[in-house]
């Protein structure tokens, strides 16, 4: 269970003179961030499992700008942009996957008008297509009739109209699938987006991810499923704030997807 | 006495129709002052979306009592509006039911209007009791001062007097045909179809024709003047969205909610710091290509011309219901954000520049501007950029995109951002993460267990 996978690195693959058949952008959360590290390496479990041909930047990987750009740092944001397009495009990267939906909208909306074309997916859709294809089974396992509700990470969802992909991975893992009150288009916010992960929150009579882990208690969850390492924290913290940490799990669709193969 | 009234009719039309134009100049005058942007490619997909949006009012149903009960006024409204052409017509030749040539399908219309007007001042009350009564919450926020409430509810009794004073005309001018009144009984019979009008016949039943007339000619004067008044009250008024809902949902954004604009200034400094070969003290050479590289005079917004015209668009737009409002994350946790107070203050503020430059010709610095004076930092740096506000406007309105260049110009001119993004920023520019992590160790992870 915890054999080390080996994951290489695009320089590898080109010093092999390999090309993958796709680019795993892991980000900064997932990299760095010790909750998000697990998303990553439970993603890289499936990736290997499904016999994908993956690689990943390692060092050559920065920041996408994301949060400098949403703060307002355009200059920076660009900056940015231009290192990684220049990376990405000396690798002549085609297919991007990427766990965090602020990369993924990042890389898909905002890199193409400065040079960086891709063809960007999040992992929630290409684990739906490697289950269509037929290179990945999913299971219930030990989810199967757990009441679950997926949080929209709103880069996603309304950002980007992907709301199907993490709703069918969970039923295929045979979950009861509940719906918060406000889902899918109309989610609300887990509070960390547009560069709040970063600072305090202004003056307020509550946190934004209180609300919405109030939101997703309604629905009397066993557990909470997400698909951003940043609405992972944050309704991680907000369970945790209710006192609920023991009951209710926060986990990413692919840990699920994964834990149930016992991977 | 018939000619009199007649003339006075054309100069009321004249009169407001003067006025109208002058401020639909007005209002292109200052949408004009904002910055260009591109918003005329895809022409089929914008129409559909104003089809959809608009006139389809696909998003007000999102909300589903009052959605129904605003399709029904709209078109009620709409519909009505057909009686205009006649009502014009016979106030300038001083006919009577000109159209009625038209036999059994003007009693149809005629029958249809007198339903639409009874289902619109129906729903009209019930927006009255939802806003005075039920006080629905969005309608009793913060930024809704006393002139946008009074504008609301004003444009509420409009609708009601409108309505009643149609039904009192219709109903005085079928007792007029029914005694057989000059100008007013017909050979033919009865013209038009009063199923609803009928039934108020026996509050003037036995009044005198000169009464009956009386009360006919005051109906159908105060209805005219008022739909006049009505047509030069909407500048002023939350209710021009019943013109602007149309351009502004053709304008409206098409990319994904998530992509938010590259600005083009910056690209151009961008390109000059990572090509080696750029010399940047070169003298640019007089083409286009280096004045587009030109450096604006400002990054971002702080005041209503920084905006693009799109944006000074969707002010005007904007109905003030609130919706985007009660979405808002940072609104609905009690933080001073609300996506409506930033479309009504930069309509305020852009008002507020016109009249400046109705004044002195042309726009005299009076020291004030849209940061600040209007929109504060503690109101900017609230919002998480979720677009709830952008997908919950039921008109296209995209209040997000104020944000973020007001953003821009605080981070870019100012350095104004709080502490703790600037240090991440810091982090994001010299290890490329938002943490303080070196670049070196970004795949440690796959080493752990
Ligand atoms: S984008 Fe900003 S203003 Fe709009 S709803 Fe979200 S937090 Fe509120
Ligand atoms: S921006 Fe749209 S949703 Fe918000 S108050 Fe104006 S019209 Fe309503």
């Amino acid at each position: 269970m915890t054999e080390e996978i080996k994951v290489p690195t695009m320089a590898e693959f080109l010093s092999q003179g390999k090309a993958p058949e796709v680019l795993f952008w892991v980000g900064c959360a997932g990299s760095f961030d010790d909750r998000a590290k697990k998303i990553t390496k439970a993603f890289v479990k499936l990736l290997h499992k499904a016999g994908v041909e993956f690689a990943v930047l390692g060092t050559e990987e920065s920041c996408t700008g994301d949060p400098a750009k949403r703060a307002g740092n355009e200059f920076l944001f660009q900056m940015q942009a231009a290192m990684n397009i220049q990376v990405l495009n000396g690798y002549e990267i085609k297919k991007i996957v990427t766990a965090c939906p602020h990369c993924f909208n990042t890389l898909k909306n905002e890199y193409p008008d400065l040079g960086g074309n891709y063809e960007v997916i999040h992992h929630t859709q290409f684990l739906k297509s490697l289950l269509e294809e037929g290179r990945m089974t999913v299971e219930g396992g030990k989810f199967k009739g757990k009441r679950i509700t997926f949080h929209d990470p709103c880069y996603l969802g309304r950002a980007n109209g992907v709301f199907e992909a993490p709703r069918e991975l969970l039923q295929k893992l045979e979950v009861e699938l509940v719906e918060m009150r406000k889902c899918k288009k109309a989610g609300l916010c887990c509070g960390a987006g547009g560069a709040q992960m970063f600072k305090e929150p202004e003056p307020g009579n509550k946190d934004v991810n209180i609300l919405r882990t109030e939101q997703a208690l309604e629905t009397q969850p066993d557990m909470i499923a997400a698909g951003c390492p940043f609405c992972n924290t944050m309704m991680t913290d907000g369970v945790k704030n209710k006192n609920k940490e023991n009951d209710i799990e926060v986990l990413d669709v692919a840990e699920m997807i994964a834990q149930a193969q016992d991977l | 006495m018939a000619i009199l009234s007649q003339i006075l009719f054309v100069l009321a039309l004249i009169f407001a129709i003067y006025f109208f134009i002058r401020n639909v100049k007005k209002l292109v005058r200052n949408i004009k002052l904002g910055k260009t942007i591109n918003r005329r490619d895809q022409p089929s997909k914008r129409f559909k979306n104003m089809a959809m949006v608009a006139l389809g009012q696909s998003k007000m149903v999102k909300r589903p009592i009052a959605g129904i009960l605003h399709i029904v006024v709209y078109l009620g409204f709409v519909i009505i509006n057909i009686e205009m052409i006649e009502i014009v017509i016979d106030g300038i030749f001083g006919t009577h039911r000109v159209l009625s040539f038209m036999g059994g399908f003007y009693d149809f219309l005629i029958g249809s209007f007198e339903i639409l007007a009874l289902l619109v001042l129906v729903g009209v009350i019930v927006f009255w009791i939802r806003r005075n009564v039920i006080r629905l919450k969005r309608f009793w926020a913060n930024e809704m001062t006393s002139w946008p409430k009074n504008d609301a509810n004003n444009i509420l009794y409009f609708e009601m007097i409108l309505m009643v004073l149609f039904l009192t005309m219709n109903a005085a001018d079928y007792q007029l045909q029914l005694v057989g009144a000059d100008h007013y009984a017909n050979e033919a019979g009865i013209i038009g179809a009063f199923p609803v009008s009928q039934f108020l016949l026996p509050l003037i039943d036995g009044l005198s024709i000169s009464s009956l007339i009386f009360i006919e000619r005051t109906a159908w004067w105060l209805h005219i003047l008022g739909v006049l008044f009505f047509l030069n009250y909407l500048y002023y008024s939350k209710h021009l969205h019943i013109l602007l809902a149309f351009p502004n949902t053709y304008f409206a954004k098409l990319q994904p909610q998530g992509e938010f604009n590259n600005l083009e200034a910056v690209k151009n400094e961008v390109a000059l710091m990572m090509d080696p070969n750029a010399d940047p003290f070169a003298v640019p050479a007089d083409d286009a290509s280096a004045e587009s590289a030109a450096i604006p005079d400002k990054f971002g917004a702080s005041d209503v011309q920084d905006l693009n015209w799109v944006q000074l668009l969707n002010s005007y737009t904007c109905t003030e219901c609130g919706r985007c409002t009660a979405e808002c994350p940072a609104n609905q946790t009690g933080k001073k954000l609300s996506p409506r107070k930033i479309m009504m203050d930069t309509r305020d503020r852009l008002e507020e520049v016109g009249k400046n430059i109705d004044k002195n010709g042309k726009f005299e610095n009076d020291n004030k501007q849209l940061l600040n004076d209007y929109i504060t930092k503690e109101e900017l740096w609230a919002c998480t950029t979720c677009n709830a506000c952008v997908e919950a406007c039921p008109i296209g309105i995209d209040p997000l995109s104020i944000i973020m260049d007001m953003r821009r110009y605080l981070v870019m001119e100012e350095s104004a951002a709080p502490n703790e993004l600037n240090i991440a920023m810091g982090n994001i520019e010299n290890n490329g993460a938002p943490w303080p992590y070196n670049q070196m160790d970004r795949m440690n992870w796959s080493q752990e267990k």
